[in-house]
């Protein structure tokens, strides 16, 4: 292992970002060294994204300097950070779906390579770090292993000196993370520099030789992670307690609320999934959790119980015994139940539109028109409610929705839809790019209204998240869902082999 | 039948697909880039009347041809500066472009209404054009034949086998990606807003130089329209644009024929056929259900940069 | 690439200025009139005449204010149709043809009835339902493909205009040709039961224009207020926050085109009715189209459709003028609204964003 007092290959010096008043990146120091796995901590928000694009071109610092090998350099573009020899891996990852792997990595080869010549590589690239690959495949077809394995190789194809990989296993299953893991330690033993963007502590500390914690921008510490424990590491992130979620142990099973039988349903979108034979129970006084990877009909499934979309056959779905199957989204908000969809804007709120008219989007037929005018006031009132109980900070009295940061309108929308007489609640992905902060406060939500006899369903990628609010759960994959089963009754590792449909019709 | 009456009829159908082929296919390469530009009858019709008084007042129909599609290019570049760099909505802008262009057009071509050109793009070629029924068509045709022809194989080709064809592609397909990546969004996007304007300015230059001698305001009577249906109708596919156009320049050929071999049917009906073809084209499509799969992602969206 | 384009970026500003919202249409008509007159001079005219015959001569006297508001309400009427189907994000560019059909309809039935005995007061009302639905019929036309089949509005609207267009041509030349018209491609004029009544007595303007001034008072008391205009504001903004909402993207798309089809073909049905009096093979001077401007000038907005209907209105009446007086081509009227169709939209996105030229990233 090459000694931590060799010259840095990268040095991020006092780098500052602001975007208008907002300070993104405030004095920010950062180094990275050969054969090391760096990691970069931090909440959502407190500036990780914006330093890597710093690093990969992306964006221009307001003020400070990048040295690489020693010397200053400016990067004009992401063509630039390649040129040097930097390498990235996006989180939401920079594929076209509709070209094929081989010519998504032939846009950052060099123009004059041959067709054979590309495959030759990717075949090579593929066999030496473990990269399964299919080069005439469309990515629409794929699923975000292989997707982030084309990220992967598109990098290394490149031969960087420095990798840089955003939330790389925010999207895997804990398999799948595994072997990651492998091709990462294999890079790193190359004497490649690697910086590993992450909030999961537990793989930053089995994983990562340092660590730098951002929080609100700024360096609050960096430490060897070994060292420090993930309950430590946390409070640096985040700045101060958080509270752990404890699930009530249930006691019995309360009566059914939601019963999908045989649902089946095609998809309305390009490359969307067919739901199949769908069987569901909620209970009242339960979370049920479904777990999966993104894109394996989540969305379709969130759209098939809230009544977006109707199947067509109305004995499909059934609330409190009454078949809904036909009935739309707003006959079952009158049976008393919310939906949360997983897109905060454009789908649960609209950027555009103000806070009050955001509650008039979903709550409109609860006394908010009166013959078919608005009513605004009572609208304003509702919205200023929903800010005072769920404590959600913004800027102005009625402002526009896209002014409030991730957490507060997850916060907000969750105030709108939840009430004391709910019946059943269903929630997609409830914390996705959340800070920690506002997480804990909606999983506790989501537990006290299961705790009030609510029948709650939350569809999330997040095992961890699961486990810590379910009473049942069970797995979405390509479209089929397994059999719900107590949460006390399984683990990470078997619901994880679900989820790449290991143990498919359980 | 006599072989010139199917000469005349293959003629007909060849001769109306042309203007059809060369605006449509400037406007694939700017929808595989990601841009919707309504736009193409005002540029077709700038494109018209730039090239006839070109030709005009220079006698060279090659003069006139540059005049078509410089003028159909200028007016590319004005959408283009609106909605890629000032993201103004894609529709909006098109349908301002096509005002625009129909106003200008009459009074830039106000003095040359009337007058007639002496035609003189033709080819002929001894033996081959004397071929039977296809001799004349194949080797006897005018330069925008040819042109059309090798537009579309070029296009083909280099949206499909090069680097920067690849490129323009990958930026129609996710803006937001290609920019990661370091392609220049806007700049791909120029240039293939440009190209079809040029393209559509080459289809007018068609029409006054080799379709009808003589200029007169509003002769793209739809054209433009059409063109733009047959991208959709294409599927977004070159050579599929060549068959839908030869389907269009035979619906036109209904209306001239028709009335030849007597058929009693209202001309207004006649001269409907296109327009209603356009629509039956774009339900046939739409049922067929393969087509809309291959519409570029981000068509019609403005691309946002970071700062 | 041979030289490298420049960056151009664009910031969302945190919420529009009222300042800048109110400013933007005016300077647009601004730059757009500089635009004109640099064009006009090109022309060897003078660009200070132009200003004077198109957009102050027509405001001076009654008769030209009242010209203007016969012009300016179809423009409107049209206008707010559109503005309807525009906030649901929805491209209804065909509104020439509704038109057209509307008007044709309302004709046929005073084509029918010409000569028929007294007291036939119900030949305007029906008159007027027939312009209506003949429009609306027109616009579901594109409405229905788009919702069942999934097919572009954009395209079959358009295409329509072309179809109406040759049928009220087909209807003038052929079987409605008023066979004592000295063979003109006419029809009969209406007779006074068909024809929509003066304001006042030795009017201009006829009856239909208060119709029009009810329509703006009452778009503008749902804008903003009523459950419907935020449903297809909604849809325009976000499709799938409405889907969410409860609202149907089908339903809201057939309404919002029923809409803007039945509000052209009403002034298809004034046109004929109250202006032109018979049919002929062209009805109107590109009203359809240019309605698309006014909208847009309006902000979509009523109140800005009424008073951006007149400022529409003032090209038509001073092209006209400008022809007789200056040799002005009529196109001139064309090509100024396209000019300031550019500038609008520009000033919409520079009140939205804020506009910066990238320095290259040194």
């Amino acid at each position: 292992m090459p000694d931590d007092f060799s010259e840095p290959l990268v040095r991020l010096q006092a780098i500052t970002k602001r975007f208008g008043s907002f300070t993104a990146n405030d004095n920010v120091d950062l180094e990275l060294r050969k054969g090391h796995i760096h990691a970069l901590l931090g909440e959502n928000g407190a500036g990780k994204s914006t330093l890597v694009k710093i690093l990969y071109g992306l964006l221009a610092p307001t003020s400070g300097t990048i040295l690489f090998a020693g010397t200053p350099v400016t990067m004009t573009d992401p063509r630039a950070a390649r040129a040097l020899g930097i390498g990235m891996v996006f989180q939401h990852f920079s594929l076209f779906e509709n070209l094929t792997v081989a010519e998504n990595i032939a846009l950052v080869l060099p123009a004059s390579l041959s067709r054979a010549a590309l495959y030759e590589q990717i075949a090579a690239i593929g066999e030496r770090y473990h990269l399964r690959l299919e080069p005439a495949r469309m990515v629409w077809s794929l699923s975000a292993g292989e997707r982030q394995r084309i990220e992967i190789a598109r990098c290394l194809l490149q031969d960087p000196q420095v990798l840089v990989l955003d939330e790389p296993t925010s999207v895997l299953t804990p398999q799948e993370a595994d072997g990651l893991f492998i091709t990462l330690n294999q890079l790193k033993d190359e004497g490649r520099a690697l910086l590993y963007i992450s909030h999961k502590l537990e793989e930053v500390r089995y994983l990562c030789d340092h660590a730098t914690i951002l929080r609100l921008g700024r360096v609050v510490e960096t430490c060897v992670p070994k060292d420090h424990s993930a309950r430590e590491l946390a409070q640096l992130m985040v700045g101060t307690q958080i509270a752990e979620v404890k699930p009530q142990v249930s006691q019995h099973v309360g009566e059914m609320r939601m019963a999908v039988k045989g649902l089946s349903l095609a998809p309305d979108q390009t490359h969307g999934v067919t739901l199949k034979n769908i069987e569901l129970q909620a209970h009242a006084g339960q979370v049920l959790g479904i777990a999966g990877i993104a894109g394996n009909g989540q969305s379709e499934l969130f759209a098939a119980l809230s009544g977006e979309r109707l199947s067509g056959n109305a004995q499909s779905i059934f609330m409190d015994g009454k078949a809904v199957g036909n009935r739309d989204i707003n006959a079952r908000r009158a049976l008393g139940a919310a939906f949360i969809p997983e897109a905060r804007f454009g789908h649960a709120a609209v950027g555009d539109l103000t806070l009050s008219e955001n509650v008039i989007l979903s709550q409109h037929a609860h006394g908010l028109v009166k013959a078919g005018f608005l009513r605004r006031r009572a609208a304003r009132a509702q919205a200023a409610r929903i800010v005072e109980d769920y404590d959600v900070r913004k800027t102005g009295d009625d402002p526009l929705a896209r002014t409030l940061s991730g957490g507060n309108l997850q916060k907000f929308i969750f105030g709108r839809e939840n009430s004391s007489k709910l019946r059943l609640f269903v929630i997609d992905q409830p914390t996705w790019g959340v800070d920690a902060r506002a997480a804990s406060t909606i999983r506790r939500a989501i537990v006290d209204c299961a705790a009030a006899g609510t029948a709650v369903v939350v569809i999330s990628q997040d095992l961890d998240e699961l486990f810590e609010i379910s009473d049942q759960i069970c797995v979405i994959h390509e479209g089929h869902l397994s059999a719900a089963v107590p949460a006390s009754g399984t683990n990470r590792a078997e619901i994880g082999l679900q989820m790449t449909g290991g143990m498919n019709g359980v | 039948m006599t072989s010139e009456f199917v000469q005349a009829v293959l003629l007909t159908i060849l001769t109306s697909s042309i203007p059809l082929i060369l605006a449509a296919i400037g406007e694939l390469v700017a929808e595989r880039a990601g841009v919707l530009n309504l736009g193409v009858e005002g540029m077709m019709i700038c494109g018209a009347v730039s090239a006839f008084i070109g030709a005009y007042d220079t006698g060279s129909a090659l003069i006139g041809a540059a005049c078509g599609i410089l003028a159909g290019a200028l007016l590319a570049a004005v959408f283009g500066l609106l909605a890629i760099y000032l993201a103004v909505n894609q529709v909006a802008a098109g349908l301002a472009l096509t005002i625009f262009g129909l106003g200008i057009s009459g009074l830039i071509g106000k003095s040359y209404v009337g007058l007639k050109l002496t035609n003189a793009s033709h080819l002929h070629l001894p033996w081959l054009s004397d071929i039977p029924y296809v001799g004349q068509i194949l080797f006897g045709e005018d330069y925008f034949v040819y042109a059309a022809f090798a537009l579309v194989l070029g296009v083909w080709l280099w949206l499909n086998k090069t680097h920067a064809g690849l490129q323009l592609r990958a930026v129609g397909d996710n803006h937001t990606s290609a920019n990661t990546l370091g392609l220049d969004v806007q700049a791909i996007r120029l240039w293939a807003v440009l190209f079809g304007g040029g393209c559509a300015g080459l289809a007018g230059a068609y029409l006054t130089l080799a379709y009808t001698p003589f200029w007169s305001p509003g002769m793209t009577a739809g054209r433009g329209w059409i063109a733009l249906a047959l991208v959709v109708f294409a599927s977004w596919q070159p050579w599929r644009l060549v068959l839908g156009a030869l389907i269009f320049g035979g619906a036109t050929i209904l209306q001239l024929q028709a009335q030849a071999l007597g058929v009693r049917i209202p001309s207004q009906l006649l001269s409907s056929v296109p327009y209603l073809a356009t629509i039956l084209a774009l339900i046939l499509l739409s049922v067929s259900k393969r087509g809309k799969a291959n519409a570029p992602a981000s068509l019609g969206q403005a691309f946002i940069a970071d700062k | 690439m041979a030289f490298e384009l420049p960056k151009v970026t664009l910031t969302l500003r945190e919420a529009p200025s009222r300042l800048r919202t109110f400013l933007g249409p005016i300077l647009a008509f601004g730059i757009a009139m500089l635009l004109g007159g640099l064009l006009v001079a090109l022309m060897g005219k003078s660009p200070w005449q132009a200003l004077d015959v198109y957009f102050i001569h027509p405001l001076l006297d009654s008769y030209n204010l009242q010209a203007l508001a016969l012009k300016a309400s179809p423009l409107v009427l049209m206008a707010i149709g559109l503005s309807y189907c525009y906030r649901a994000n929805l491209w209804n560019i065909g509104a020439e043809g509704q038109f057209v059909i509307g008007g044709t309809c309302a004709g046929a039935i005073a084509i029918f009835t010409h000569g028929a005995p007294d007291n036939t007061l119900w030949i305007l009302p029906a008159m007027l339902l027939a312009g209506v639905m003949g429009g609306m019929v027109t616009a579901l036309i594109p409405a229905i493909l788009k919702v069942s089949l999934g097919v572009s509005e954009i395209l079959t609207s358009l295409m329509l205009v072309y179809v109406s267009q040759l049928t009220l041509d087909y209807l003038v030349r052929g079987p409605w040709r008023d066979p004592k018209g000295f063979n003109f491609p006419v029809t009969v004029t209406f007779d006074p039961a068909a024809t929509l009544p003066p304001l006042f007595d030795g009017a201009r303007v006829h009856v239909g224009v208060l119709l029009t001034l009810a329509i703006v008072i009452i778009a503008a008391i749902m804008q903003g207020r009523s459950l419907f205009n935020f449903a297809v504001r909604l849809l325009g903004l976000a499709p799938r926050a409405a889907r969410f909402a409860g609202f149907s993207e089908a339903r809201i798309t057939l309404i919002v085109f029923a809409l803007s089809g039945g509000l052209a073909g009403l002034a298809g049905f004034m046109e004929v009715s109250g202006q032109i009096n018979q049919l002929q093979p062209s009805i109107s001077p590109g009203y359809g189209f240019t309605a698309i401007i006014v909208a847009f000038l309006g902000r979509l907005s009523p109140v800005g459709i009424l008073v951006a209907g007149f400022v529409l209105s003032l090209t038509y009446i001073g092209g006209e003028a400008a022809q007789i007086s200056m040799q002005l081509p009529l196109d001139m009227t064309q090509t100024f609204q396209g000019l300031l169709l550019f500038c609008i939209l520009s000033a919409d996105i520079l009140t939205r964003y804020d506009v910066s030229l990238a320095k290259a990233r040194t």
